[in-house]
């Protein structure tokens, strides 16, 4: 079966081709250009082309794979680096060189690898959809073989396995392999959602210890230009507690992505020892990559995290950022020429940004297994101004906010978290397990919050009096808050202190704190504050 | 490949820089067309987008004389492509690579798609070079390095201008080397050319010059930094130059962008800027880096001059969200007579931190940074306490940070037209710590 194109207006071409389905994924003109079925209108149909489409002529040629938009999933996808369309970049540049030109699709997993393939089940047992049928050994992890579909097994090829050949044989004669293909758009399934309960630690003091994020939570990260959005993102993505991370890199900068390969490389994961690259799958559409694959991206990533999920590990998704995939659906919209809402934005950013969002969560999986999938998402707001639609999207969904304000970053106070302005509503339930480290936990955050608080009201009454008006327990609790702001919360991701232990988190606070009531007793007791200081001072010398 | 060359007298309607023609036969999405208006001119265009036979197409140059119907169209069957070859250095070229110079067009050795393609994310190389540029501000605290694309962010009125030409003339690679200059003038008013005319005599034949005056047609304004930027990569990743590519002024592309946007009945987006500018601003900005395995680089350095000294207008907003880092310069610096007046709070290089300390350029550099720019912002903070309670009503330590911003301002960024060495950068900065010791910086 084969169409013609008929029209083209920048990436959206229209086709004249009967039969075809919405979500259909496409080949377009001579270049074999990949595309998605997005509208259709009698026999013609409207496609999103993923790929860099100049050149292409009215009359060429368009063909269908039938099915869906898909990646595959199987074994060798951690370590790997995609673009939005899940084509492996390394190959890419192997065929194709330095610069992406359109029309390639190599797979993107390496069929000739050999893996140890070991299964628990025997011939003849009964096989669920989802359900585990076999592991192979993929870096620090035991990679579950999934099933795509129900069935008996008929034969269990074990030991040596390559992925080109079948893991195993259905009744029926019907090859199992040790990958299949999924959707994109669709979330996989699982057996039913489990309330997050364990802490996300992801080494930054501010976070773990203020606003702390659950495995299966979400959170999402809004800043304007230069308030160190990626540097966080990244920071996390290399210290998190988590198994698996991917790391979708969606409509930001080249270099970015450069220096994070590079690192990611380098650095050690600190809990196995391994690389750090072993744990982590990176798909990269920089802002210079056509606009659709953009798009499809996040889709892409999220289907190959919920994978790992269904395996029942814990999986940390974060995208940097969600505002170039909002500005991609929204360039989308309008070359569909549809009626916009706010700020241009299509009216249905919401919806499809919260059915995003929602395949974040615990899940209990199809076999049975418990398995986690958070989200840390990175927000650009235009002019850093938090009321534009996709900010406020996001925030109907998301369960913690870290705002990050461009005032603390002018002032390299980094992470640049305004302590004020964010929440996690993760919080209550995270105490309940910090609690077992220190039981003090909670009180010295309330504490901790309460001297932020008013040394935020003592600076305004210090801007009418002056420092020299304030009686010396105010200008004790100011140099407190100096202390935990300058000490505690800022956190520099370049040096040994980029990542802290919930332990030494705790330590650390309950010493500012203890150093405050020890003077504050001496204060009531008479002491005057210069005084004190000073002796504080020549102890330390 | 289409065996003859197709001509159109179907020209239906002409809207601004825009033509519609009717009864196309297999027309290509960006295919150059060659246009010769009744009066026997000849003009370039692109096609902009295709419906069934009806072709839009945006004309290179003025529409001025065009009519719909002795008009003219011919199809290439081609993308557009830049001329390219060593015949292009020390020339001065308009914005639609029509020598400028008086010279004969040099003969191409072979030509690109002017719209480039994306560089590999995985066949990048990090940039962490040191390029010194003889500024303080930038070199000492903002660290430009090779692969970078770092805008100057300016007002109306400011010497912008001033720090680009000292810039081009100051600037060393980390092995002493100069560049090569590439430089777009979008926009610009015969008045600010003379002025960079200088500079590039300066480079000798080390330059290629693409000049779009601000009385040339605007339409040309997209394309010149894309055929410039063609030409970059070429000499940056074939010939292995290290390339500077400065853009002048992007504020003059963004709105030519806004105008043929207007004219094809876009949505508009922010301030009537379309939806698309991001992803168009990338399309440039992107094109700056390195490559694994290759000695060259392109290493971008565009002019954006804020509306109304608004960095959050969506030109320095956006250009900020692509770009490593931002230069901002400030009204209130150059008031008070400092020259750069580059204010560095809201200044940043996202690249530093890989570019300073031992083996780039010296081993205190990273701890010199930190303890200025906290000592500063906090003196700036004061600043705001002084105007309320005057400066008797403040602790003796917060009036030395109050003389420590004031001598920050005078002493460290105010250099005048002289080069610093980065030594000179640090050995400044050092004295002006040590002189402020026995205050807790």
């Amino acid at each position: 079966m084969s169409g013609k194109v008929t029209s083209i207006s920048g990436a959206t071409v229209c086709v004249d081709f009967p039969d075809l389905k919405i979500g259909d994924r496409i080949s377009v003109g001579v270049n074999r250009l990949t595309g998605e079925v997005v509208r259709l209108d009698g026999s013609v149909a409207t496609v999103q082309v993923f790929e860099e489409n100049r050149g292409l002529g009215i009359g060429e040629p368009v063909t269908t794979a039938k099915g869906p938009l898909t990646v595959h999933l199987g074994p060798g996808l951690l370590g790997g680096i995609f673009d939005g369309l899940q084509r492996p970049l390394p190959l890419l540049q192997e065929s194709s060189g330095d610069f992406i030109t359109g029309g390639q699709n190599p797979f993107p997993l390496d069929c000739t690898r050999s893996w140890d393939f070991r299964s628990a089940h025997k011939a003849g047992d009964k096989l669920l959809a989802g359900e585990t049928f076999g592991k192979v050994r993929e870096g620090h992890i035991q990679h579950h073989l999934l099933s795509p579909h129900a069935g008996i097994l008929e034969q269990l090829n074990t030991g040596e396995l390559q992925l080109e050949h079948p893991a195993a044989i259905l009744e029926g004669n019907q090859p199992l392999h040790g990958w299949h293909s999924w959707p994109v758009r669709n979330a996989r399934p699982y057996r039913r959602k489990l309330p997050p309960t364990t802490p996300l630690i992801t080494g930054q003091r501010c976070l773990d210890f203020l606003f702390p994020l659950l495995k299966g939570g979400v959170a999402i990260v809004p800043g304007g230009f230069g308030t160190g959005k990626t540097v966080l993102e990244q920071t996390i993505a290399k210290f998190a507690d988590v198994d698996v991370v991917v790391y979708v890199g969606c409509g930001e900068r080249g270099n970015e992505m450069a220096g994070l390969l590079d690192e990611f490389a380098e650095l050690e994961d600190p809990r196995s020892k391994r690389p750090l690259m072993e744990r982590t799958i990176i798909v990269a559409n920089t802002s210079n990559m056509p606009v659709a694959a953009r798009e499809s991206s996040i889709f892409t990533a999220v289907t190959m995290a919920e994978y790992y999920r269904d395996m029942g590990l814990d999986v940390l998704f974060l995208a940097d950022s969600l505002s170039r995939w909002a500005e991609a659906l929204r360039e989308i919209s309008a070359a569909l020429e549809e009626m916009p809402g706010e700020d241009g934005y299509p009216t249905y950013l919401g919806s499809r940004l919260s059915g995003f969002i929602e395949r974040a969560g615990a899940v209990e999986t199809l076999s049975g297994t418990q398995g986690s999938l958070s989200m840390i998402l990175a927000v650009s707001p235009p002019g850093g101004d938090f009321s534009e639609p996709v900010t406020q999207a996001c925030l109907r969904v998301a369960g913690a906010l870290y705002m990050l304000d461009s005032q603390l970053a002018h002032r390299r106070h980094f992470p640049a978290i305004n302590w004020n302005q964010s929440f996690s509503l993760y919080s209550d339930t995270a105490m309940a397990h910090f609690s077992e480290l220190h039981e003090e936990w909670a009180k010295l955050q309330a504490r901790c919050r309460d001297l932020l608080q008013r040394e935020d009201a003592l600076r305004e009454v210090a801007e009418v009096v002056g420092m020299e008006g304030l009686q010396d327990g105010d200008r004790l609790l100011m140099r407190t808050a100096e202390k935990i702001r300058l000490d505690f919360l800022c956190q520099n991701s370049f040096t040994e202190d980029a990542y802290a232990t919930p332990q030494s988190t705790i330590e650390h606070i309950v010493t500012l704190v203890a150093e405050h009531d020890r003077l504050a007793t001496a204060l009531d007791d008479g002491a005057l504050l210069d005084d004190l200081l000073k002796e504080a001072a020549d102890a330390s010398l | 490949m289409r065996l003859s060359e197709h001509q159109y007298r179907s020209v239906s309607a002409i809207r601004g820089p825009l033509l519609f023609l009717e009864r196309v036969f297999a027309s290509r999405l960006g295919e150059l067309v060659r246009i010769e208006s009744p009066d026997g001119r000849s003009l370039s265009g692109e096609v902009l987008k295709i419906s069934g036979g009806e072709v839009l197409i945006q004309v290179f140059g003025g529409t001025h004389g065009l009519d719909t119907r002795h008009t003219t169209v011919s199809f290439s069957d081609a993308v557009m492509r830049a001329p390219l070859g060593d015949g292009v250095l020390g020339r001065v070229f308009d914005g639609s690579f029509r020598p400028l110079d008086d010279l004969p067009m040099f003969i191409p050795e072979f030509r690109m798609p002017v719209t480039g393609a994306p560089i590999n994310p995985v066949a990048r190389a990090h940039p962490v070079e040191f390029i010194e540029t003889g500024f303080s501000t930038i070199d000492g605290l903002n660290t430009l390095v090779k692969g970078q694309k770092l805008p100057i962010f300016t007002c109306a009125g400011l010497p912008a201008r001033e720090m680009t030409d000292q810039l081009l003339r100051q600037a060393r690679l980390p092995d002493g080397g100069p560049f090569v200059l590439v430089f777009v003038a979008l926009g610009l008013t015969h008045f600010e050319y003379q002025f960079y005319r200088q500079t590039l005599e300066h480079m000798q034949s080390r330059f290629v010059a693409f000049i779009n005056l601000a009385d040339d047609p605007v339409v040309e304004r997209l394309l010149a930094p894309r055929l410039a930027l063609t030409v970059a990569e070429d000499l940056a990743f074939r010939r292995e130059m290290d390339v500077l590519v400065i853009i002048t002024d992007m504020t003059n592309y963004c709105d030519a962008l806004r105008e043929i946007s207007t004219a094809r009945e876009e949505l508009p987006g922010r301030r009537g800027y379309p939806g698309h500018m991001y992803s168009d601003l990338a399309s440039l900005y992107e094109r700056a880096g390195r490559i694994h395995g290759r000695k060259g680089s392109i290493t971008l350095l565009p002019t954006v001059t804020m509306p109304e000294d608004d960095i959050t207008h969506p030109i320095p907003d956006l250009t900020g969200y692509i770009t490593e880092g931002q230069i901002v310069l400030s009204r209130e610096l150059h008031q008070k007579g400092i020259y750069p007046p580059v204010d560095v709070l809201p200044s940043l290089s996202r690249l530093m931190q890989h570019g300073i300390g031992k083996g780039q350029t010296r081993k205190d550099h990273r701890d010199v940074a930190n303890r200025l720019y906290r000592a500063y912002a906090k003196g700036c903070d004061l600043r705001r306490l002084e105007a309320v309670v005057g400066r008797d009503g403040m602790l003796a330590d917060d009036r030395r940070l109050l003389d420590f911003a004031d001598r920050f301002e005078t002493e460290f960024v105010h250099q005048g037209k002289k080069r610093r060495t980065i030594d000179a950068t640090l050995d400044t900065a050092k004295t002006l710590l040590d002189s402020f010791r026995e205050v807790s910086l």
